[in-house]
């Protein structure tokens, strides 16, 4: 089958790709970009650990093809924070230990982030419905729920 | 199936083209959220996409003295923050948002939830309550079907090969007129209907109910319109006996089946409650909108 050639934008940058039409965005995201911040949990959309955003709106990577990507603009995991700096939700998660394997967790700061932008002072609970599909395999969700709010207050602080 | 051929058309004309230019099994992808799993789950039979997100007309919206047309492919996560709609129409604003994950409703749409045609699609029976109609278009010209009418089995619509939802249009309802949905699932949120209700109801300046629309979601092969609930409605103002007639009417309509997510008995039950209390709802909306 004959490989498509996609030309998109992921956290700012141009990027271009070979993908098959089946592959999902997830796909090419961990296994032709080498772009493994990306977590695969269950495939399907259930579980949120695959959240990057498509033209700014969050979803999951598994749910959108790869060759979707095309002219939009694909932020991920890689694009918050740096190597040698978090960002605030990052070090809000060290902070308050919201996470224990770990596997969720690029997921859930993906669409803390998501969330945020959209409402900066989220209520205990529309952080939760905001949040109500990354799910933590590990039940951490008092210490999430805890620094997503931290995060939360100290970026309005900070604004 | 696999996906083996991805195509991202412009336009319905090229679109419509396209679905009846292959021997391949060919499919419409919207948000793609339903289909890409489906693509995934029986991956031997070769499956060609027609992407209609590149289409303006299909991810747009109007709102005017006329109602509302919706492209039927505008995702959850945008047709939820429209306050203009959610003003009119708040129980189908209710349903969309009921949808999955706010990642899934970054990518489905109600037009590819009414197209999917799952029983338990939440937004069917809101938009059966205020009356919407499926604008479907194929090689043959338009035709206008109504969404009772457009589901006609698990999984199952109207839709002849070749054609495609174009537009869901819903009138534009009256001062004193409007809707609820409401679903039951054992959990607050991420999960699919055990049952679900909506309901619409027009009130005239003494507070009787001029008309209504009662449909129930979950517990048939397809969501219905139970006119004999609307019935127990109309002319009463929605007091407490009138609106236990409806739920009882509701529950004498269902026809469930048992399964993990719940028993004849229990969705036979839970219906007639959501049917009650959606429609105190709407009337309490519908009051404030006098």
């Amino acid at each position: 089958m004959a490989k498509l050639h996609i030309t998109t934008s992921i956290n700012g940058e141009a990027t271009e790709f070979l993908c098959e039409p089946h592959e999902t965005l997830l796909d090419v995201l961990r296994n032709d970009l080498q772009m493994t911040g990306t977590k695969e949990g269950c495939g399907s959309g259930d579980c949120g650990a695959c959240s990057v955003t498509v033209d700014g709106r969050l979803t999951c990577a598994c749910l959108v093809l790869g060759v979707e990507a095309a002219g939009r603009e694909i932020g991920t995991i890689e694009g918050i924070g740096g190597s040698d700096k978090l960002s605030v939700i990052q070090e809000k998660f060290l902070e308050h230990a919201a996470l224990q394997c770990g596997i969720c967790t690029p997921g859930l700061v993906v669409s803390t982030q998501a969330l945020l932008e959209q409402n900066p002072n989220p209520t205990e609970a529309e952080a939760r419905y905001f949040l109500a599909g990354n799910l933590c395999r590990c039940t951490g969700y008092d210490k999430i729920i805890r620094a997503v709010l931290d995060a939360a207050a100290t970026m309005r602080g900070a604004a | 199936m696999a996906v083996v051929d991805y195509n991202a058309p412009q336009s319905v004309q090229e679109a419509v083209a396209l679905l009846s230019g292959s021997d391949i099994k060919t499919k419409v992808m919207a948000g793609g959220t339903d289909l890409i799993i489906q693509s995934k789950s029986q991956a031997v039979e070769p499956l060609r996409v027609v992407d209609l997100k590149h289409i303006a007309e299909m991810m747009s919206y109007s709102l005017d003295d006329g109602g509302l047309s919706l492209g039927p492919c505008m995702c959850c996560a945008e047709f939820t923050a429209l306050h203009d709609v959610e003003t009119l129409y708040p129980g189908l604003v209710e349903a969309a948002y009921l949808i999955g994950s706010t990642q899934v409703q970054g990518r489905a749409s109600i037009g590819g939830n009414l197209c999917n045609s799952s029983p338990a699609a939440d937004t069917i029976p809101a938009l059966i309550a205020i009356g919407a109609k499926c604008r479907i278009v194929g090689a043959g010209g338009e035709r206008t079907v109504a969404v009772e009418d457009f589901v006609t089995g698990v999984g199952r619509n109207c839709m002849q090969s070749g054609e495609l939802l174009q537009r869901i249009l819903v009138a534009r309802p009256a001062p004193g007129s409007r809707d609820a949905y409401l679903r039951f699932i054992p959990r607050t949120e991420m999960d699919i209907a055990v049952a679900g209700a909506g309901i619409s109801v027009t009130l005239d300046s003494q507070g009787v109910c001029t008309a209504a629309r009662v449909a129930i979601g979950a517990v048939a092969q397809t969501a219905l319109l139970v006119a004999s609930a609307a019935d127990a409605l109309i002319g009463t103002q929605l007091d407490d006996a009138s609106v236990a007639k409806a739920a009882a009417a509701a529950s004498a309509a269902a026809s469930p089946i048992t399964d993990r997510r719940g028993t004849i008995e229990f969705r036979r039950h839970i219906v007639g409650v959501l049917v009650k209390r959606a429609t105190l709802i709407a009337k309490e909306r519908a009051q404030a909108s006098l």
